[in-house]
């Protein structure tokens, strides 16, 4: 079999996801300016200990080899080990983003004697400046102490997860080597205008100069580097880069959110890619293999307004989040489109209505850019 | 080839097999590495290698056909190397 034909197979559907993110919180200690799930405060309705537990049990008998744990910041919650240890038990591997305030030493320690367990910090600049101006002050110096307690906890290869913007393309080598210097992977994706990253796209979305730069730089490095298959749109620059070239929402990809919702994939909190709710009868498995919305994007998609594009095949029309938060047609081309296709488009009158996400757990009001935070 | 017809091999013990409608996928819990199974009749033999003395056993009794055989040893030998199949000690 073809890798096109596998292309064809996954995107008719999987019986379970093969990589499925679970937010497990809204609540989180920073306020990054880009947060897709616009997280700050504890949802009243966020799932409990229990209600995870059951959900994780009900992954393991999906036979779901491994989970994205994320947030907000998933470690706030009072029970996170124990919501690791129940994943470790069943046999379920887990890989956990964090921004790496609550890794102290003790924790290191405690995380590195588990297995199946790999973890992400979170960091967006490879100076403070450029970090601290997305994260809030302070987050440098946190993403620092926390891989120092975790390579002094012998935990092992650890990830660097950058969210690539117009501000920190140029730091690429930067990134890759402040990474190999902890013996880490790098794992760079894309910015998406989802969330909070919404509001900020405009000012912090690559240029298409940096598109190709971030292209050519992900080709010379190759298999090397992370990049949760994030940056197919720009395949259409030539070699296609590693990974499965098409979008996985709800063919490969979900998620579940804190208070048990599941959509299509992390990066479209919206009412229009909710699929159902873990709480429902029949549970997660019934909302994977028989919601409408998910069935739906299984069927084979119409290339709509890039049917006449040469580049079709290779960038499979782009990301639907990316479109569908700056207003853009779900059958037309992505905003950061590499022949400019998406940006002419928005840059015409056609687009009127960009849609909110559905939720907002911003706090009220925001964290202090002082030096009194 | 690292398997022959003469191996005695086995699913790795860290591998798990879950079957979908393609074929199934293959992921290692110690490498981490998912592997994507495209073909049926590899997924069963695969499931099965480590009831027998030798792959050609395997294969014989899941009836492939002889002129398949070369296929399946090379097919066997790169999930070898994936760690998703090892040589029974």
């Amino acid at each position: 079999m073809s890798v096109s034909n596998l292309t064809t197979q996954l995107k008719g559907g999987l019986d379970a996801p093969i990589c499925l993110t679970w937010e497990l919180t809204y609540a989180c200690n920073l306020q990054c300016i880009h947060c897709l799930s616009s997280s700050g405060r504890r949802d009243p309705r966020e799932l409990d200990t229990t209600q995870v537990k059951s959900v994780l049990d009900q992954l393991r008998d999906l036979q779901v080899f491994y989970i994205n744990i994320g947030g907000g910041e998933p470690m706030i919650r009072k029970d996170f080990f124990e919501i690791l240890e129940h994943a470790e038990h069943n046999n379920i591997g887990v890989k956990f983003s964090t921004n790496g305030t609550y890794i102290t030493a003790d924790n290191a320690r405690r995380l590195a004697a588990m297995n199946y367990l790999d973890i992400q910090i979170s960091m967006d600049g490879a100076d403070r400046a450029t970090n601290d101006a997305v994260r809030g002050e302070g987050s440098f110096d946190t993403s620092i102490a926390a891989m120092n307690f975790l390579r002094d906890a012998n935990f092992g290869q650890f990830k660097i997860s950058v969210v690539m913007t117009r501000h920190n393309v140029s730091q690429l080598d930067d990134f890759k080597k402040l990474a190999d210097s902890y013996g880490a992977q790098l794992r760079i994706t894309r910015l998406r205008p989802a969330g909070r990253g919404a509001d900020t796209w405009n000012e912090l979305h690559p240029t298409q100069a940096q598109q190709r730069e971030i292209y050519d730089w992900l080709i010379a490095h190759g298999d090397n580097v992370l990049t949760g298959d994030s940056f197919f749109h720009l395949n259409a620059f030539g070699e296609s880069l590693p990974g499965l070239n098409l979008c996985g929402a709800g063919r490969v990809v979900c998620l579940i959110d804190p208070i048990g919702d599941v959509y299509a994939c992390p990066f479209v909190i919206h009412d229009q890619f909710k699929a159902g709710s873990v709480l429902d009868e029949g549970g997660f498995a019934r909302v994977w293999r028989e919601s409408d919305l998910f069935l739906s994007l299984r069927e084979p998609e119409s290339a709509g307004a890039c049917t006449s594009c040469g580049n079709y095949d290779s960038c499979q029309g782009g990301c639907m989040a990316a479109k569908f938060f700056t207003g853009l047609p779900l059958d037309g081309p992505d905003p950061e489109c590499v022949i400019g296709a998406g940006e002419s488009l928005l840059k015409s009158a056609t687009v009127t209505l960009i849609p909110k996400p559905s939720m907002d757990h911003s706090r009220k009001v925001s964290i202090a850019t002082g030096g009194h935070a | 080839m690292s398997v022959t017809l003469e191996s005695a091999c086995e699913l790795h013990p860290q591998v798990s097999i879950r079957p979908e409608p393609f074929g199934a996928l293959a992921y290692h819990y110690g490498n981490r590495k998912l592997v994507f199974l495209k073909h049926p009749d590899v997924v069963a033999v695969l499931q099965d290698v480590a009831s027998y003395d030798s792959v050609a056993d395997t294969l014989r009794a899941h009836h492939v056909a002889p002129e398949r055989w070369d296929a399946f040893i090379s097919a066997l030998s790169s999930l070898e190397t994936s760690e998703i199949l090892r040589v029974r000690q």
